[in-house]
């Protein structure tokens, strides 16, 4: 059945375009195809070479607990709004569906559960991306074509140690504190805007929403944004240094470190998210 | 793949049959090319003509594709990074836009090398900063950016790092283009007391004839990647090539 649908859908689309075209067709796929490969074979170099840089020593200390700020301190207010807003809109829209079944009682636990297991890690994820995978992106970007990478590698200064490294780090450090912060504005907001609508103290809504939630529920979540950080660090740095072509070259870095961490956020949640139930049931 | 430091030749830079190509272009085609201890060499040549990349694969910032290069009595083209390191410590490079890091500040710049290679007291380091920056006119501005800075105080700064782990061989590209004559003539004068005062070996890249024949001992013609004619500036005026005349002569109008 398959088969025959590709079939029909083969021919109706060589019609469509005529011979030429569908030749045309056919090479820009390939070609398409054949640059997805070379872009994650480099990857793979790219990544091998990052390994051996941050393993040996000395290590950038300085350059980290800056990178961490950076990352980290700066992000804060951004992610905290997002989980704050994110906390908000789950509390408006799950309370008019609860109360639809008759089970307003469980608002708190539902806004816990959907923040600290989802909702907290991806929000946290994409803003993440956004920000920092265009930040690092436009700034190894320039770097690259200003030579000031090169000035790095002629002073005998590795720059994949003090570079890349270093800032890869900080964005698997940084994720899962940042998540812990989206978790904590978003459940705060959710109360917030409950007790608007209909007044429950804190303490009573916090005892409801966490009654049943488990270190399980919390920790492997939380800790996968690990993961979320390593792609947005990796992808970013990756996409900066290999810039070319002037300041159009760092534009067209900035924007791709932000699509392709992006995306690969959100298909890494997805895998990882089916091998925490695996694992934690 | 090398890995003891041999120390046999005392020439500090010897270029043998260097070719370095992008696709299918050719862009350095078997070069030889020898600069002894203390002798301030300038390449001249058409843009394009690959004298920037020459200096880059003496650096191994570029791999060539066949050839042999040996800095300081070290033959780079197959050497591991960390020998690589080594020998990249002993040259110093002042690159054509200066290159300086635009997070840090003039000062942080040119201690850059110091802190990652030396293990100076902060007093000292601050001191041989302020030293290498006073050298180059550049020691009151050590708090600016480098977009706070013009064009011909960036390459200032930049030599002052290039200088400051006081390197026995320089790399200069281009380092008089874009400048005004003024400014570049002081750059230039600047080369001529590093080698007077240092004693330094350098390759100097330039299209600046004029700046070249005051700064340099010997100069180096590239064309069509390969070495056309090297010399004196006298030498090379009598020279009978036509390319080697209009470049010259262009040069000294």
């Amino acid at each position: 059945m398959i088969y025959l649908a590709l079939f029909v859908l083969g021919t109706a689309i060589a019609e469509t375009l005529g011979p030429g075209r569908l030749l045309e067709g056919v090479s820009a796929a390939k070609s398409l195809v054949i640059s997805g490969f070379e872009w994650f074979g480099d990857l793979g170099m790219f990544c091998a070479r990052l390994v051996r840089a941050a393993l040996a020593p000395p290590y950038e200390l300085g350059e980290l607990v800056r990178q961490c700020d950076s990352i980290g301190s700066k992000s804060l207010p951004l992610v905290a709004l997002a989980g704050g807003a994110t906390g908000v809109v789950l509390s408006l829209q799950i309370r008019d569906s609860l109360t639809r079944f008759g089970a307003k009682s469980l608002l708190p636990a539902v806004i816990v559960f959907s923040i600290i297991k989802e909702s907290g890690p991806i929000i946290t994820g994409l803003v993440l991306s956004g920000r920092v995978g265009a930040g690092i992106g436009a700034e190894l970007g320039s770097m690259k074509v200003t030579e000031q990478i090169d000035a790095m590698e002629a002073s005998a200064v590795d720059p994949y140690r003090f570079l890349v490294a270093t800032r890869v780090l900080a964005c698997i450090l940084m994720l899962p504190l940042l998540t812990l912060a989206a978790d904590f504005c978003g459940i705060f907001m959710g109360w917030v805007a409950n007790t608007l609508a209909e007044p429950i103290s804190l303490q009573l809504f916090l005892e409801n929403g966490f009654k049943n939630v488990l270190f399980s529920d919390f920790i492997p979540p939380t800790f996968k944004t690990a993961v979320f950080g390593f792609i947005i660090g990796i992808v970013a740095c990756f996409q900066g240094m290999r810039t070319r072509g002037g300041t159009e070259g760092v534009g067209r870095s900035a924007t791709s470190s932000v699509v392709l961490s992006s995306l690969f956020v959100i298909l890494a949640d997805v895998v990882l998210v089916r091998l925490i139930l695996v694992v934690y049931g | 793949m090398a890995t003891k430091i041999e120390e046999k030749d005392e020439t500090p830079i010897i270029i043998s049959n260097l070719h370095k190509g992008f696709g299918n272009q050719k862009v350095l085609n078997g070069i030889n090319l020898r600069v002894a201890r203390g002798e301030t060499t300038a390449v001249l040549g058409r843009s394009g003509g690959g004298k920037s990349v020459l200096l880059k694969l003496i650096i191994r910032l570029q791999t060539p594709d066949t050839g042999s290069i040996r800095i300081a009595g070290q033959e780079i083209t197959d050497l591991d990074e960390e020998h690589l390191n080594e020998v990249r410590k002993k040259v110093g490079f002042l690159f054509q836009q200066a290159a300086l890091y635009d997070s840090l500040t003039v000062e942080e710049n040119v201690a850059f090398p110091l802190s990652r290679h030396t293990k100076m007291s902060q007093t000292d380091r601050k001191q041989r900063v302020r030293e290498h920056l006073a050298n180059v006119g550049m020691d009151r501005d050590l708090r600016k950016m480098p977009s706070e800075l013009s064009g011909g105080m960036q390459k200032r700064v930049g030599l002052a790092r290039a200088l400051v782990l006081e390197p026995e061989i320089v790399l200069f590209d281009e380092p008089t283009a874009g400048l005004d004559p003024i400014t570049a003539a002081e750059i230039g004068d600047l080369i001529v007391e590093l080698k007077q005062k240092r004693k330094i070996t350098a390759i100097v890249v330039t299209h600046d004839v004029q700046g070249a024949k005051v700064f340099s001992d010997r100069m180096v013609f590239l064309h069509e990647g390969n070495v056309l004619v090297e010399g004196s500036f006298d030498d090379l005026q009598k020279n009978k090539d036509q390319f080697v005349a209009e470049f010259l002569g262009h040069g000294s109008r």
